[in-house]
């Protein structure tokens, strides 16, 4: 009778999975899904199937063509989770070419050249949202307004959703609208009061639409937390950066800024802390890494959105913090078991 | 008030227990094996030293085998019988490794020998106690088998502000220590004492986890029984809190600074097994020569925890369990978390078996197949030493090991929580292990090649000493040889006479050399030698145990080396000719060197003269004298060189004629010498020849006559040489 001979540990804990992990990260962004759904009608499921197919395809031909084996990498999630974050990150009514660049952008440029699964520096999400919204800035701005506020007071039904994403809607312009992000971005030379008052896409039945969005993001995002699967550091971080940044300056000039409560619950704010920024592949490692590397994403989603070209800044964000967080790894290593102090900077060996 | 306060530490994981299976069942006493297996080196530290010999009888607890150095232990028989055997057999080792055992033949009766306890060790000296428990055989029974008396000698030399006892016992599976608190409360405390009455700490702590209610109710009833001041903390269940330093962390909320030992900030820690142990060996004076081992895993029918003679094989235990081979998969010794997998149960029991996992493939199934880290930070919150696995396996992988080394790898205690809770099934604790010998690899290389700088150094520098004192040599005979230069003439048939000697004397000077390239070697090995014993005195009083054994085997080698080059040198002084010899041959080299040197001088001058021809300065004239000085004697000692084949080494120090003389004679005398010798030679190979050629016995018989009769005339020139020139020498 052979023996088996392997080292310890012999035990692993079950079930926790790397596919559990993303399966995990899928279902929580179903809270969100369901409320973008119900606000912005049938577009975001459409746009989730598309983004989901062409995720699975390009990563399987990609693999093909790295010759690793498809069906062990199919099986980790990790490229429907790409294609789930993307799919609810594009505007609901966006042609499928869109998402489908995006989507194959995120998983062969940003993903697979790089080395695949766990080699990627950049979160592959956000590389092809940001592609897509630089390439086709026309598609990417046209959201889907509250059914209340747009000129046809409907949202878009299914049969027309698909049309909308498959060929061709004319009547799409009456049934979008400006973000309350992109409203707020083009107020021009009125004050913040004025601005709340008459621009549509600051009214409340819109303004609330987003909160709605984003607390459902949160919901989702506590699950995470609660399951351990991120920890609090990274969004604790960037929702008080954006804090801390939209309150400051807030204070400083009222009549031109927006709220912090109106920063926190529009756009992507709970969806980029809890599942763009937490990406443990492309962020900072050590708890304070994540700290410093959330606040960083909080400090440039203000700085974008205030100054920026561009009503959100989480994708950029993101990605700019992704530049920096090997660097911020380096002076960031926890304080180990039995060490006055705890190691940093780029300089090897300079403890002996 | 006998409850201490509990701190907590970074990480942990909390496992499946599994720790009910164990615990069904009573203690058990399983019967004698066939035969007792005893590896020899069953502790940390240099093995034992047998003092038996195959086919002695011994009875239980004699002593069959001694300490060997000062980080070493005694081994005892486990039971009566007879030694069949020391010899290699395969032992419980990661590797799958043999190394030699004293095997013993059970006679059945299991006769003790007589015992002596140690019943005043309350009042005599301390170190007669430590001796006490080093002939006992004791060592840390929690898993490395540290010899106790070294582990004591080192908290003795600092007052002690914790005496913890580890009873945690946090691996999943393992019931041995629960086990033996239950069953031997009495033992545990009384044991405790005689550590606490060797080292006087301020605080004595038992450290045990709250999954073992019956031992601590135990335990508690004793310390109140007794009304002793021992405390009992109860720390939380999660893996690894009985980690030396985590449960330092637990119970003191201090860190054991990274390299260092407890001892160094003034902590103890014991395994509550050892301080049984001790209990034993001081009050009944039974020496280590049984433990408590659990036997347990889904493939053994009845598991249990058994008290078992050290020596026991394995397959008699899972025997003794009703192991159902068909389930058996994975054989771990130890627990799931640390332990490691045996490819044969015929190793034995050691003072350190505190566990047989025998595992079905459905409890331990094989691990999932590896997949890419996604740097999700599980390991990093489970890591009890707040180390960075991820990224340590980032820098292990892509072999970066210096900046693993920044990372704190030496500081990871291999616990293996991160493996545990990887969701991409990487086996990090062996990507760990595999970089932490690869650098250590690396820094013996450097240790080696640090060495060859130095030696290379010294050599150098010697190389230049040397050179600085033939120079010296070379001015101070510059000088004489100014004012002999004018007779060289006179030199010169001296140098004729002298030169078979010479000739001679060459095969001399490479033992000379090698006579003096010993005399540095001996002297450079005794030096290193020193310096190892030193180096090994401050490991051991300082407790590394990891170089310990390291550097006991570098002294011994390096005894073993100044040893040879010793004899060496002393067969080599013995054959070296006579001292005498000497001179002449390094005079012949001085001769040589001055010749160059000289030619050198003219070159130079000539160069100098040149350009002063060149630049018509005023000094040409000088310079051409200096030239024409140069010249002439660079000629006479071109001369002197040449005429005597190699040199005369009466041309550069004052040659008298009877010093002459006396060299002629020696040299006759030796061609004297050597005319005999084969003449010796001649007259034994004819005898041979004699012996082999009957027939020819005449003639030869009259060979031997001439070559006898040569010698007769050669013995006698030689012998009025040697007279002529004792006679010459008693003149001077």
């Amino acid at each position: 009778m052979a023996l088996l001979r392997i080292t310890s540990p012999h035990t692993q804990r079950a079930g926790h999975r790397t596919s559990w992990v993303m399966q995990m990260v899928i279902l929580a962004t179903i809270p969100g899904i369901v409320v973008q759904t119900w606000l912005f009608g049938w577009g975001t499921l459409i746009n989730l199937m598309v983004a989901c197919v062409a995720a699975l395809a390009s990563e399987a031909a990609i693999l093909a063509v790295r010759r690793r084996a498809v069906s062990f990498f199919l099986k980790d999630y990790s490229a429907l989770l790409t294609a789930v974050l993307l799919g609810v990150a594009l505007p609901p009514a966006v042609p499928w070419w869109v998402t489908v660049t995006a989507v194959s952008f995120a998983i062969i440029f940003a993903k697979q050249l790089y080395g695949g699964l766990g080699n990627n520096p950049f979160n592959p999400a956000m590389v092809g949202y940001a592609i897509v919204l630089v390439s086709f800035p026309v598609p990417m701005s046209q959201w889907i307004g509250v059914h209340e506020l747009v000129a046809s007071g409907n949202t878009l039904s299914f049969m027309q959703s698909l049309q909308a994403i498959f060929h061709q809607l004319p009547v799409i312009d009456s049934y979008t609208m400006a973000t309350p992000l992109d409203g707020f971005k083009h107020k021009d030379l009125l004050d913040s009061e004025t601005a709340f008052a008459s621009l549509p896409a600051l009214q409340a039945a819109s303004v609330n639409s987003w909160l709605w969005v984003n607390l459902a993001y949160l919901i989702g995002g506590l699950g995470l937390i609660a399951l351990r699967i991120i920890t609090w550091h990274t969004p604790v971080a960037v929702l008080g950066a954006l804090f801390v940044m939209s309150g400051v300056f807030h204070l400083v000039d009222m009549d031109q800024t927006a709220t912090p409560w109106f920063h926190l619950t529009t756009g992507a704010a709970m969806f980029g802390a809890f599942f763009i920024a937490t990406d443990p592949v492309s962020s900072c490692t050590s708890n304070k890494g994540k700290l410093i590397y959330g606040a960083g994403i909080g400090v440039l989603i203000y700085i974008i959105r205030a100054w920026g070209g561009y009503p959100d800044g989480v994708a950029f964000g993101v990605l700019l913090m992704n530049f920096a967080a090997p660097l911020i790894d380096y002076y960031t290593q926890p304080r180990a078991y039995g060490h006055k102090k705890a190691k940093s900077g780029l300089k090897v060996g300079g403890d002996h | 008030m006998n409850t201490a306060q509990v701190f907590s530490f970074h990480g942990g994981i909390h496992p499946e227990e599994n720790k009910t299976q164990s615990l069904q069942l009573p203690l058990g006493r399983p019967s004698l094996p066939s035969e007792l297996i005893l590896p020899l080196g069953q502790h940390i530290g240099q093995s034992s030293r047998p003092v038996v010999n195959q086919g002695d009888k011994v009875l239980k607890g004699d002593v069959i085998a001694t300490s060997n150095g000062f980080l070493s232990s005694y081994l005892h028989a486990p039971t009566s019988g007879a030694i069949t055997a020391i010899e290699e057999r395969p032992i419980a080792h990661p590797s799958g490794l043999s190394d030699l055992c004293i095997v013993l033949h059970p006679d059945g009766e299991d006769r003790w020998t007589e015992l002596k306890p140690l019943n005043n060790w309350q009042s005599i000296d301390k170190a007669e106690i430590l001796a006490y428990l080093s002939n006992m055989g004791i060592v840390g029974m929690g898993g490395a088998g540290f010899p106790t008396q070294v582990k004591l000698q080192g908290a003795q030399k600092s007052t002690l502000s914790h005496f913890i006892i580890n009873a945690a016992e946090c691996e999943p599976y393992i019931t041995a220590d629960d086990t033996l608190m239950r069953e031997k409360t009495h033992e545990l405390i009384s044991g405790i004492e005689v550590f606490q009455h060797l080292i006087q700490a301020d605080k004595v702590i038992i450290g045990i986890e709250d999954n073992k209610p019956t031992a601590i109710t135990a335990i508690n009833a004793v310390i109140a029984e007794r009304n002793s001041n021992i405390q009992v903390a109860v720390v939380p269940t999660k893996y690894p809190s009985g980690g030396e330093k985590q449960l330092i962390q637990l119970l003191t909320g201090q860190e054991v600074p990274s390299g260092k030992h407890p001892a160094d900030m003034g902590i103890l820690c014991q395994n509550v097994g050892t301080c049984v142990a001790v209990h034993d060996a001081i009050y009944l004076g039974k020496p280590l020569i049984s433990r408590i081992t659990t036997l347990t895993g889904e493939a053994l029918t009845s598991p249990q925890n058994v008290e078992v003679l050290l020596g026991t094989p394995i397959e008699h235990l899972l025997a003794y369990a009703d192991v159902q081979h068909s389930r058996l998969n994975r054989l771990i010794l130890g627990g799931p978390m640390m332990g490691y997998t045996l490819d044969s149960a015929a190793v034995p029991i050691v003072k350190t078996t505190n566990c047989i996992l025998a595992a079905s493939k459905k409890e331990f199934p094989a691990p999932a197949p590896e997949q890419a880290c996604i740097r999700c930070g599980m390991c990093e919150q489970a890591c009890p030493a707040s180390l960075l696995p991820q990224q340590l396996l980032w820098f292990s992988k892509s072999q970066e090991h210096e900046k693993a080394e920044h990372y704190n790898l030496f500081d990871c205690i291999e616990c293996g929580a991160c493996s545990y809770v990887c969701p991409s099934s990487i086996p990090l604790v062996q990507y760990y292990r595999h970089t932490k010998s690869s650098i250590r690899d690396a820094r013996e290389a450097n240790v080696k090649s640090d060495l060859a700088k130095q030696r290379f150094e010294a050599r150098k520098a010697r190389q230049e000493a040397e050179a600085a004192e033939k120079e010296a040599k070379r001015l101070a005979r510059q000088k004489a040889t100014t004012a002999k230069s004018a007779e060289p003439k006179k030199a010169a048939p001296v140098a004729d006479s002298i030169a078979p000697t010479s000739k001679t004397a060459a095969p001399a000077s490479p033992a000379v050399d090698d006579t003096k390239k010993l005399k540095v070697d001996v002297a450079i090995g005794k030096s290193k030698l020193k310096k190892l014993q030193k180096q090994l005195l401050d490991a051991q009083e300082n407790e590394h145990l990891e170089d310990i054994s390291a550097l006991q085997l570098q002294v011994t080698d390096q005894e073993n080396l100044v040893a040879e080059l010793e004899k060496q040198l002393a067969a080599v002084l013995e054959s070296a000719p006579s001292v005498a010899k000497v001179p002449v041959d390094d005079a012949a080299k001085k001769a040589k060197i001055d010749a160059a040197i000289a030619k050198a001088a003219v070159k130079k001058v000539e160069k100098a003269l040149k350009k002063a021809e060149e630049m018509q300065a005023p000094e040409v004239d000088a310079i051409r004298q200096q030239l024409k000085d140069a010249q002439q004697r660079a000629d006479e000692l071109e001369q002197a060189l040449s005429s005597s084949g190699s040199v005369t080494p009466k041309a550069t120090s004052p040659a008298t004629p009877a010093s002459a003389a006396e060299l002629d004679l020696a040299g006759q005398v030796k061609k004297e010498k050597i005319a005999v010798a084969l003449a010796n030679a001649q007259i034994n190979k004819l005898t041979k020849r004699l012996a082999n050629a009957p027939e020819e016995a005449e003639a030869i018989q009259a060979e031997i006559d001439a070559a006898k009769q040569r010698l007769q005339t050669a013995q006698a020139l030689l012998n009025t040489l040697v007279q002529s020139q004792n006679s010459t020498q008693e003149n001077r």
